[in-house]
C-alpha cells in the first residue's frame, strides 16, 4: 500500500510528542502509560511527556489516522480495562520514516559546514 | 484526586469520555512514585499547568475545526449566511447607536471628577414663578454662609462678549464665575492658572480664561496667549490661563470665562435674581439631607427678610439632572425603538436559524449517527451562529459609527458635555453585549430544539420537515414582529403628524426673505441713548439705501431667538383677579420692523422717529393684550405701566411712565412655536430710559429683501463697519433659519425614528415571507396532493396568503393596543396631537398588512406552481 505523499508532507514536521510517540509505538501496540514509560526509556528519561500532551496527540494522532486503537485486548490477567491500546498504522509508518528522513537530512546539511559531528 | 477531577472538567467533553480515566491513572501512578512532599507539590503543580494547557490546546483545536466546517457549511448557503449578518447589523447598530446616545445625555456621570456630588441649587419661588428661580447675590452670600450640606459653594452666570482687536470682531458665548466653581467642579487650566478671590476681586484688573478650542481656533495653541490683554467689548483683559480639552461648563457653547465680581451694590436686594449656584455636596451627604438642611436655611432667612423672602425656598437639583423632559422622553423613545429594531432583528435571526436546523435536520441525524456527540453538535451549531453574529455586530457598530451625525443632534446643548458621544469601550462592550444575545439567544434556541428529539427520526426517507410546534414557534415570531413593527409605524406616524402640526403652526410673522443679524452695543460706550439710537438710525438709513432691500428695523430681540424679557403689567381701568399672570413680553424697536417681519397692524400706528423721550409716552400692543385687558373696547388712547415681578408699581422711574397704546399689531410667538406666548408690548427705540436698561438696547437687525443674500450679508457687515469699526456681526441668518431651527429637533427625532420603523416593517415583510416560503416548501407535497384533488390555482394561492394575512392581523392587533400605551408616554413630544389619532393608527394598520401581503405574494406563487405529479412521485 502506498501512502500519498501530499497527505504526508502535510504532516510534516512532526511535532516532538508525535514522533516520540510513533517511535514508542513502532514495535508494539501500547497503552498510553506505557508509551510514556517506553519514551522516557527510550531517551534515557530526557523526555517525560505529561499525560495532556500525550492523549492531545493521540488524539490528533487518531484523527490523522497516523495510529489506531486496537480492539484486540491483551491477556486478561495483564489487561487493566480502563486501558486502550493503540498501533501504528501504514500511514504512520510511513509518516515517522518521512520524518527521519527530514531530520538526517537536515543533520547532513549541518555536518556540511561543521556544525554537527562526523565526516561531511 | 478530587482536586484533578476538577481539573479535568476544563477539558471539552468529548476528550474527557475518551482519555480522563487514562489521565486519571497516570495521574495515579505517579503520585504513587513521588517520594516526599515537595515532589508531590512539584506532581501537582506540573499536573495543573498540564492540564489546563492540554485543555486550551484542544478547545482551540475544535474552535478551529468547527470554524473549518462553518465556513464549509455556509460556503453553500451564502444567501442565508449574508441575511443573517446583514438583520444582525441592523439591530446591533440600531441599539449601538441609541444606547451610545442615551448612555451620553442620560447616565454616562458629567466628565468632572466625582460629578455625582455636583449639584445646582436653585430659589424655589412656589408653583405661580417656578421652582428653578436663579438666586440673589445676598441669598447666595447667606445660603454660602449657612448650610453645612456642601464642601463649597459657587455661583456664575452665563452671557456672551464681544472680542474685539483680533482679527474679524466676534462674539462669544461666555460665562462669569466665582473663584470656587472651577475647584468645585474638580478641574484645573491646562495652562496659567484658575481665578482667586484675592486677584480676582473687585476693582482689580480684568483676567479670563480661555477654552481649549478658542485657544485652538483663534490663537493657534499658543502657549504663549497666557499673558495676553483682549479686548472684550472694550475692555482690556489679560488671558490668564486655558481650560483643557473637553471642559464645557455651564454649557458646551462657552468659549471663555471671566471672574464674577460682585460688587457691594449687588448685594443691597433681594429679589434682583440672576445667580445660578453651583455646590459639592459633602462626602456621605446625601440629595435629601442636602434639602432638608437648606429647607432650615431658608425659613430662617424667611423670617429675617420676611417681605422679600416670603415663600422663597431651595431646591437641590443633581447637576445630571437637568435634563428637560422632552429631551428625556425623546431618548428613552429611541432607545425603546431600537431595542424594537433589535427585538425583530432576533425574532427574525431565530426564525432563520430555525429554519436552517429544521432544514439541517438530517445532516445533523447522520452526523449523530456516525458518532457526534450532541454537545459536539451544539458546540458546531453554536459557533456558527457566534461566528455570523459577531460579523453583524462589527458591521453594526460600523452603522452605528455613520449614524452618530444624525443622532448626535438629539445631543442637548444645554448640558456641559461634549457634542458626539465617545465611541469608548463601554460603546463596544454593549455593542458586543447585543451581539453575544443575538448569537446566543436566537442561535441556541433553535440549536437546542432541532437537537431536542435524538433518534432516527430525521433520517427517515421523505420526513416532512416541520412539525406543528416548530411552525407554531415560528408563527409567534413573525406575530412578535408585526407587532413591535405596528409600535413603531405608530410612534413614528404620531411624530410625524406633530411635525406637521408644528410646522403649520403661524408664527405672526412672515419669515420669508427676511435677512437677520445681532450687533450688540458694547457698554458703556453707548450708554447714553443718542448714542443708541444714533448707531441704529446711521445703520437702517444706508441699509434701507441697499437696492433689493424693502424695508429693515431693529428690536431688541427677534422672536423665538428671545424669549425672556418679561415684565408686569397693570393696565388702566382693569382690576386684576389674584393669582393671574399679568406679564407681557417686552421690546424696543425702530420703526419699519412690523413692515420687515409682515406683522399686519390691525389698529392705530407702527412707532415713528418721532416718538422721542421729549414727547408723548407711547406703545404698541399685540391684540392678546388688548384681548385680557381691554376686551371690546378700543384701546386706542388707553394708558398701562409696567411693574417688578416681585410685587409693587415700579413708579415713575427714569422714563418708565405711563404708557399710551397708539397701535395694535398681531401677535407673534415670541417663545417659540410651540410655546404659549405672553402678549407683546413694543416700545419706540428713543424712548429707552437714559442710562439704563441696556439690556434691551435693540441689537437684532431685519432686512426684507429680494436678491442674493450673499451680497446682501456683505453691504451689511460693510454698513456696520463704517458705523462702528469695533463692533462684531454676529448670528447672521435667515429669518427662515431661526424658525426652522424651532422644527430641527423635531425633523430628527422624526427620521431617526421612521428610519427605525421603516427598518422594523421590512424586517417583518421578510420574516413573514421567510415563514410562508419554509410552509411551502415543506407542505409542497400536501399541496401537490391537494391540485391533484382539484384544487384550483386561486384555492391555493388563498391558503398560503390566508396563512400569512392571520399572522399579520393578530400582529396588528397586538400592535394598536401597545402602541396606544406607548402613545401616552409620547404625549409630551407630541404637541397636541392625540395619543389615539386614528388616522396614524389605521394608516400604520394599512401599512403593516400592505407588507405582510407583499411578503406572501412570492411563497403564493411558489405554492400555485406546484406540479403535483414531480412532488407525487417523489414520495
Amino acid at each position: 500500500m502506498t501512502e500519498p505523499r501530499a497527505e504526508i508532507e502535510a504532516l510534516l514536521p512532526l511535532p516532538l510528542a508525535t514522533f516520540h510517540i510513533l517511535l514508542a509505538l513502532a514495535d508494539d501496540d501500547r497503552h498510553g502509560y506505557a508509551i510514556l514509560q517506553e519514551v522516557a526509556r527510550r531517551t534515557g528519561g530526557e523526555l517525560r511527556l505529561s499525560a495532556g500532551t500525550l492523549y492531545r496527540s493521540i488524539q490528533r494522532m487518531l484523527e490523522d489516522g497516523l495510529i489506531v486503537e486496537r480492539r484486540e485486548r491483551p491477556a486478561p490477567e495483564q489487561d487493566d480495562e480502563r486501558r486502550r491500546y493503540y498501533g501504528i498504522t501504514p500511514l504512520g509508518s510511513a509518516t515517522a520514516r518521512a520524518e527521519a528522513a527530514r531530520l538526517s537530512a537536515l543533520v547532513r546539511m549541518a555536518r556540511a559546514v561543521g556544525l554537527a559531528p562526523g565526516r561531511a | 484526586m478530587r482536586a484533578y477531577d476538577v481539573l479535568l472538567r476544563l477539558l471539552p467533553r468529548s476528550f474527557r469520555s475518551e482519555y480522563a480515566e487514562e489521565m486519571r491513572a497516570i495521574f495515579e501512578g505517579r503520585c504513587r512514585d513521588a517520594r516526599g512532599p515537595l515532589a508531590t507539590a512539584l506532581l501537582w503543580a506540573d499536573a495543573a499547568s498540564d492540564v489546563t494547557s492540554c485543555a486550551a490546546r484542544v478547545h482551540l483545536d475544535i474552535l478551529r475545526q468547527d470554524l473549518r466546517y462553518v465556513r464549509r457549511s455556509l460556503g453553500h448557503a451564502p444567501g442565508f449566511a449574508l441575511t443573517v449578518v446583514v438583520v444582525a447589523a441592523l439591530g446591533v447598530g440600531a441599539t449601538t447607536a441609541a444606547f451610545s446616545i442615551t448612555d451620553h445625555v442620560l447616565v454616562r456621570p458629567l466628565p468632572f471628577p466625582g460629578a455625582d456630588r455636583l449639584v445646582q441649587l436653585w430659589q424655589d419661588q412656589g408653583p405661580l414663578a417656578g421652582s428653578r428661580v436663579e438666586l440673589s447675590p445676598a441669598n447666595f452670600r447667606d445660603w454660602q454662609r449657612m448650610s453645612t450640606s456642601f464642601e463649597a459653594l459657587g455661583a456664575f452666570n452665563r452671557g456672551s462678549d464681544n472680542l474685539v482687536g483680533e482679527g474679524e470682531p466676534e462674539r462669544l458665548e461666555s460665562a462669569t464665575l466665582t473663584a470656587e466653581v472651577i475647584p468645585l467642579l474638580g478641574t484645573r487650566p491646562l495652562l496659567g492658572r484658575a481665578f482667586t478671590p484675592e486677584q480676582d476681586r473687585e476693582g482689580a484688573p480684568g483676567t479670563l480664561l480661555l477654552s481649549y478650542g478658542l485657544w485652538q481656533e483663534r490663537f493657534a495653541g499658543d502657549p504663549g496667549v497666557v499673558g495676553r490683554k483682549l479686548l472684550l467689548d472694550d475692555e482690556p483683559y489679560q488671558v490668564i490661563g486655558v481650560m483643557p480639552r473637553g471642559f464645557h461648563f455651564p454649557r458646551r457653547e462657552t468659549r471663555l470665562w471671566r471672574p464674577m465680581r460682585l460688587e457691594s451694590a449687588a448685594f443691597e436686594r433681594r429679589d434682583d435674581l440672576w445667580l445660578e449656584c453651583l455646590a459639592r455636596l459633602r462626602p456621605g451627604v446625601s440629595l435629601e439631607k442636602a434639602q432638608a438642611e437648606m429647607r432650615l436655611v431658608t425659613a430662617q432667612l424667611e423670617r429675617q427678610y420676611p417681605r422679600e423672602n416670603e415663600d422663597v425656598g431651595a431646591s437641590v437639583v443633581k447637576l445630571r439632572d437637568q435634563v428637560s423632559r422632552q429631551s428625556r422622553v425623546l431618548l428613552l423613545a429611541l432607545f425603546g425603538a431600537a431595542l424594537g429594531v433589535l427585538l425583530i432583528a432576533c425574532t427574525n435571526l431565530a426564525s432563520l436559524f430555525l429554519a436552517r436546523a429544521l432544514e439541517r435536520r438530517k445532516e445533523l441525524a447522520v452526523r449523530a449517527a456516525l458518532g457526534a456527540g450532541r454537545e459536539r453538535l451544539l458546540r458546531q451549531l453554536l459557533t456558527e451562529s457566534l461566528l455570523l453574529a459577531t460579523a453583524g455586530g462589527l458591521l453594526g457598530v460600523l452603522l452605528a459609527l455613520a449614524a452618530l451625525p444624525l443622532v448626535a443632534r438629539l445631543v442637548p446643548n444645554a448640558l456641559p458635555i461634549a457634542e458626539a458621544p465617545p465611541l469608548d469601550l463601554r460603546i463596544l462592550a454593549f455593542a458586543a453585549l447585543m451581539t453575544l444575545v443575538t448569537a446566543v439567544g436566537f442561535g441556541l434556541a433553535p440549536a437546542l430544539r432541532s437537537l431536542g428529539d435524538r433518534g432516527a427520526v430525521g433520517l427517515r426517507e421523505g420526513a416532512r420537515v416541520g412539525s406543528s410546534s416548530r411552525e407554531g414557534l415560528r408563527s409567534l415570531l413573525v406575530v412578535a414582529e408585526v407587532t413591535v413593527s405596528v409600535v413603531l409605524l405608530i410612534s413614528s406616524g404620531l411624530l410625524i403628524r406633530a411635525l406637521v402640526r408644528v410646522q403649520s403652526i403661524d408664527p405672526g410673522f412672515e419669515p420669508a426673505g427676511v435677512m437677520t443679524l445681532r450687533t450688540t452695543l458694547p457698554m458703556p460706550k453707548y450708554q447714553p441713548i443718542a448714542a443708541r439710537a444714533g448707531f441704529c438710525a446711521s445703520v437702517l438709513g444706508e441699509v434701507r439705501a441697499l437696492p433689493g432691500v424693502t424695508s429693515a428695523g431693529y428690536t431688541s430681540f427677534l422672536p423665538i431667538v428671545m424669549g425672556g424679557g418679561i415684565w408686569r403689567i397693570e393696565a388702566e381701568g382693569y382690576q386684576a383677579r389674584p393669582e393671574e399672570g399679568r406679564t407681557a413680553s417686552m421690546r424696543y424697536l425702530t420703526p419699519g420692523y412690523f413692515a420687515t417681519l409682515g406683522i399686519p397692524i390691525r389698529r392705530g400706528r407702527d412707532v415713528a422717529e418721532t416718538d422721542t423721550a421729549a414727547g408723548l409716552q407711547v406703545a404698541v400692543v399685540s391684540e392678546s393684550f388688548v384681548e385680557r385687558y381691554w376686551p371690546g373696547q378700543n384701546p386706542i388712547g388707553r394708558r398701562f405701566r409696567f411693574g417688578l415681578l416681585g410685587g409693587g408699581a415700579i413708579g415713575v422711574i427714569g422714563s418708565f411712565q405711563d404708557r399710551t397704546v397708539v397701535g395694535v399689531v398681531v401677535d407673534v410667538k415670541v417663545r417659540g412655536l410651540e410655546r404659549r406666548s405672553e402678549p407683546q408690548v413694543y416700545l419706540p427705540y428713543r424712548q429707552q430710559p437714559e442710562n439704563a436698561m441696556s439690556f434691551y438696547t435693540p441689537q437684532d437687525l431685519a432686512v426684507k429683501h429680494t436678491g442674493d443674500p450673499g451680497a446682501l450679508v456683505a453691504a451689511l457687515r460693510r454698513i456696520v463697519a463704517r458705523a462702528d469699526p469695533q463692533l462684531p456681526v454676529a448670528d447672521v441668518r435667515t429669518l427662515e433659519t431661526i424658525v426652522e431651527a424651532q422644527t430641527a429637533p423635531r425633523r430628527v427625532q422624526v427620521r431617526v425614528l421612521s428610519a427605525f420603523a421603516a427598518v422594523a416593517v421590512l424586517l417583518a415583510g421578510i420574516g413573514i415571507h421567510g415563514l410562508l416560503a419554509f410552509t411551502v416548501a415543506s407542505r409542497s407535497q400536501e399541496i401537490g396532493v391537494r391540485r391533484a384533488l382539484g384544487a384550483r390555482t386561486a384555492d391555493i394561492l388563498q391558503l398560503v396568503v390566508r396563512h400569512g394575512l392571520r399572522l399579520a392581523v393578530v400582529g396588528v392587533g397586538l400592535g394598536l393596543v401597545l402602541a396606544y400605551a406607548a402613545g401616552q408616554s409620547l404625549e409630551a413630544l407630541l404637541a397636541g396631537v392625540s395619543p389615539r389619532d386614528a388616522a396614524t393608527f389605521a394608516g400604520a394598520a394599512l401599512l403593516a398588512i400592505v407588507t405582510a401581503l407583499a411578503g406572501s405574494l412570492l411563497p403564493a406563487w411558489r405554492a400555485a406552481r406546484v406540479d403535483p405529479l414531480k412532488v407525487i412521485r417523489v414520495e
